[in-house]
């Protein structure tokens, strides 16, 4: 799983907001299909981050690149959203971000669409070819919602989906712009216990069936330790520590800053 | 006793509607002596009128609440739009009774029945820039106007005639529509508002005041109606070929909008006014997604102004006011933005009821604006409603 | 220099009158974070109302400085009771209906004010009585300054200075500020935001009744449409100083004010109100925060 450069690099990564310092030198690596999480006290950073690596902001400095196997490396700031989600990077949003009227299934086919190239003229005339790639929007889209359990609800409008389930419609959504990286932002908030075991076996699936390198960020400090391969603690915008879940567990500077309070709580 | 609070409302209500009318009702301006005239008379009917609407709007809204409570109305009204075989046969009613209209109708009726195909087209193109895609386009009538001065000096200086004109208005109104989208890219909904409709107005100016180019507030006149093969028409015939042109223009346009709808660029439009951010997070491409729109949108508008030059044969700068721009958006918002039956019909019902109720001619704006509030208020999805798309059979038995 | 002057001073005088109907929509945007469409009409309203109310007064005889003072208060009143009646029925029910809905509701409700105008009473210029007195003592400067820009200009000062005071001095202008920070926290504080929000339209419709009176009886003449334009250019003034901001709104009065005056002064006059819109243009599309407007970072 080491060997080689890593699917995605981050150098001296910063973002300020005219004069705050949101993010500082953050340095952080992602392998193919490694899940890494990303924790750290509320504004620490890490949604700032997620933000950053999407290109919602462009980064003030530092270094994104993508490294695909196979493929030249990609330098990523400074790009727009859409252009970074064709290089392989989707997200979800912290507070749930779907196309509310939209039903279910076209959530998902909205993320198909980077990955398809029917134009007005297409629509209008109607081509086999374009038929065609309609065909293929509609049956892989179908097919990720049965991944997910939700083929039965695809007419279903967005917003009438029970709040659980649309976390994993964003999900399904971000699973249809064909990613290499997949970007949690706090999958398992306002889940309760028996849903958050089930996201738990998801997000796993999600990596052996698809060999997704995945980023969470999360709170539950439980899911956390339980998924992933390495973890990036981050405080005041920056990094204070990383390494595998036992080695955070056991150091000083988290515990001071972050799961100090929590214990003591 | 929830009568007596109910009275007291609707009483409230008449009174305080008597006091808003009483200096523009109650009280006249006389050029002549003297300066004003009463007429307390308007007052107490506003008085009266005020207190049976609020009544019964009060009455209603009670009863509404507690069936809605019962269970037996949805939150969200009954929309038309969720049958689509009545829907098809709609559609197809309409066509037949267009096509054999003319053949019935006197030269007069089939003048207006033609302007009402062209708001149709009017409202169908702006459908797609407000209805799709969620950008507020107040300035519309501008690239009607382009549409319809594209033929009008090209005709005047070239000598083109209507079939070159029309892909060139198409082509210039969309080119507009870009050069207007472009700086408005990152504006948010009513800004986007406000700039559009500063857009409109510019154009509008210039052409009024720009003699050397547009011949000012005079306009141009004797632009030709289109020819057919070289045949010599009487008026009545040339009248019934150009409504039958706009016919098949404001069916090819229910086609292609259609089809737009249903198609990926169509679902990008949707998921751009529902969530711009998210959008783009999800690989759209917010520039091209956007200008798309506002260029397809003009597209329609530039076409309908050739015609409706060529229908008019004269055209000024005064056809094409805010007011105009207004008129369209009321049509897409009482048909239901987004739905093209909708519009259809919003756009006979705006454009015909006042050609043929001739006492409610005068009040056909009032009318219209009080239309677009009620319809917000009360029926946002319109009168239509409408119902996203099944994929269901698409998937080829995928999902079996 | 005379020429130069005149300009400037009529640059003023209408600036300060955009600026009285920009704060307005300044005021309104602040609290419910919408453009108020309907508010030059509002203003139109106003300057109805007042000719109305002067007509009737006159014919009673009465002072002329009176009549101009009840008349101004009349303009005031019913400007206000318009603005809350259009803010009760165009935009409370739409509160938590997407951004679209309440500015369709108040185009609408521009098109049934304006169109109620026009059919109640006249679609026709109707002349405005020229009700302030000639001041003997501006009469040397009369290329310069008239004696309804003098009055303007005081009116517009003192009508500013007691909005500030009362946005920064009152309860009432604490809850507004509250109000437009955060609705549901003022709401868990006890603020009633349904009253706050109508006593904002309230206000900001008084100033705009106030402009339509002295803009009448400056230019002497009025009509039904006269709110489409003035609201065009009060939104541009508003948007030039930055929509929040108080003495933004009077700042970009001041501004498009003067541009308007020397354009058409030293450029040309056709074009007169182009140059607002495109001002407008230019401003939403290179600093739609305006100029002293904060920059506000998108949330995600």
């Amino acid at each position: 799983m080491s060997s080689g450069e890593p699917l995605l690099k981050v150098q001296d990564l910063g973002m300020d907001f005219g004069g705050l310092k949101a993010v500082r030198g953050l340095d952080l690596e992602v392998r193919a299909g490694e899940i890494v999480a990303l924790i750290g006290p509320n504004g620490a950073g890490k949604t700032t981050f997620f933000n950053c690596l999407t290109g919602i902001y462009p980064p003030s400095a530092g270094e994104i690149v993508l490294n695909r196997p196979g493929q030249p490396p990609r330098r990523l700031n400074g790009l727009k959203p859409n252009r970074i989600t064709e290089c392989g990077l989707a997200r979800t949003f912290q507070n749930i971000r779907l196309f509310p009227e939209m039903t279910v299934i076209e959530n998902v086919m909205i993320g198909c669409h980077c990955r398809h190239r029917a134009g007005i003229l297409g629509a209008i005339l109607r081509p086999s070819a374009v038929r065609r790639e309609e065909r293929i929007i509609v049956e892989g889209s179908y097919r990720i919602l049965a991944e997910l359990g939700l083929a039965e609800l695809a007419d279903l409008a967005a917003k009438n989906l029970p709040y659980g389930l649309q976390r994993y419609l964003e999900i399904g959504r971000a699973l249809a712009t064909e990613p290499v990286i997949l970007l949690l932002d706090e999958p398992a908030a306002g889940l309760n216990i028996t849903e958050t075991a089930a996201l738990d076996a998801c997000i796993l699936r999600l990596r052996e069936q698809r060999g997704l390198a995945i980023v969470l960020i999360e709170h539950d400090m439980r899911l956390v330790m339980r998924l992933s391969d390495r973890i990036y603690v981050m405080d005041h915008g920056e990094l204070i520590a990383s390494g595998a879940p036992a080695e955070i567990r056991a150091n000083p500077a988290v515990i001071a800053a972050y799961l100090g309070e929590d214990d003591a709580a | 006793m929830r009568v007596a609070a109910l009275l007291k409302r609707a009483l409230f209500a008449a009174l305080w509607f008597m006091f808003l009318t009483l200096p523009f009702l109650a009280v006249e301006l006389n050029p002549g002596q003297p300066a004003v005239v009463w007429r307390g008379r308007n007052l107490l009917l506003v008085g009266v009128a005020a207190f049976i609407v609020f009544g019964a709007g009060g009455l209603l809204s009670r009863r509404w609440r507690r069936r809605r409570e019962a269970g037996f109305v949805q939150a969200s009204g009954p929309s038309l739009a969720a049958h689509p075989l009545a829907c098809r046969v709609a559609l197809i009613v309409l066509s037949l009774s267009a096509l054999i209209f003319p053949l019935v109708f006197s030269s007069y009726q089939v003048t207006i029945m033609t302007t009402a195909l062209i708001y149709v087209v009017l409202g169908l193109g702006l459908n797609i820039v407000v209805g799709l895609a969620g950008l507020l386009d107040l300035g519309y009538v501008a690239f009607y106007a382009v549409g319809a001065y594209s033929y009008a000096l090209l005709h005047r200086h070239f000598g083109l005639g209507f079939w070159a004109a029309l892909p060139v208005g198409a082509g210039l109104a969309a080119l507009f529509g870009v050069l207007l989208g472009f700086p408005v890219l990152r504006l948010r909904g009513d800004y986007l508002a406000i700039v559009t409709l500063g857009f409109g107005e510019i154009i509008r100016l210039v052409l009024e005041n720009w003699n050397d180019f547009s011949n000012g507030p005079s306009g141009i006149a004797n632009i030709p109606k289109p020819g057919l093969f070289g045949l010599h028409l009487s008026l009545a015939d040339e009248q019934r070929y150009l409504y039958y042109l706009v016919l098949v223009l404001a069916l090819v346009t229910v086609l292609v909008v259609n089809r737009l709808r249903d198609s990926r660029i169509g679902r990008a439009w949707v998921a751009l006014r529902e969530d711009e951010l998210a959008c783009q997070v999800m690989g759209i491409d917010k520039t091209r997604t956007k200008l798309s729109a506002f260029a397809l949108g003009a597209t329609w508008a530039g076409m309908a102004g050739v015609l409706f030059a060529a229908k008019t044969s004269f055209i000024n700068p005064a056809s094409f006011t805010f007011l105009e721009s207004a008129v369209i958006l009321a049509i897409v918002v009482l048909g239901g933005l987004g739905s093209t039956v909708g519009v259809i019909i919003g756009a006979l019902v705006f454009s015909l009821l006042p050609e043929y109720l001739r006492a409610f001619a005068s009040y056909r704006m009032l009318i219209f604006g009080a239309v677009m509030v009620g319809v917000m208020v009360f029926r946002p999805q319109g009168i239509m409603g409408v119902r996203r798309r099944s994929y269901r059979g698409v998937a080829g038995g995928g999902d079996e | 220099m005379t020429y130069f002057l005149e300009l400037f001073f009529s640059g003023l005088t209408r600036g300060s009158i955009y600026a009285l109907i920009a704060l307005g929509y300044t005021m309104v945007y602040g609290s419910i974070g919408l453009i108020n469409f309907a508010h030059g009409e509002i203003y139109m309203i106003g300057a109805f109302t007042a000719l109305i109310a002067a007509s009737v007064l006159s014919g009673w005889g009465l002072n002329p400085v009176l009549v101009l003072v009840l008349s101004a208060l009349a303009a005031m009143i019913w400007a206000a009771a318009y603005g809350v009646t259009v803010e009760r029925i165009a935009y409370r029910p739409l509160r938590q209906a997407p951004r679209l809905s309440p500015l369709i509701s108040a185009i609408g409700m521009s098109m049934v004010l304006q169109n109620f105008v026009l059919l109640a009473q006249t679609p026709d210029f109707v002349p405005f009585p020229s009700l302030i007195p000639k001041f003997a003592f501006l009469a040397p400067y009369r290329d310069i300054l008239g004696s309804s820009g003098l009055v303007i200009l005081v009116t517009t000062a003192v009508a500013m200075l007691l909005l500030i005071f009362l946005i920064k001095g009152t309860k009432l202008g604490c809850a507004m500020r509250a109000v437009a920070q955060d609705k549901e926290m003022a709401l868990l504080l006890g603020i009633d935001v349904d009253r706050v929000i109508s006593a904002t339209f309230a206000i900001g419709s008084v100033l705009a009744g106030l402009g339509g009176v002295l803009i009448a009886s400056h230019i002497g003449q009025i009509n039904f449409a006269i709110g489409f334009l003035a609201g065009i250019k009060a939104f541009t003034a508003a948007v030039l100083g930055g929509v929040g901001s108080v003495p933004g709104a009077v700042l970009g009065g001041l501004i498009l004010g003067w541009t308007e005056s020397f354009a058409t002064g030293y450029v040309s006059s056709d074009y007169e109100d182009v140059f607002a819109f495109v001002l407008l243009v230019l401003i939403l599309i290179f600093r739609p925060s305006g100029l002293l407007g904060r920059r506000v970072n998108r949330k995600v």
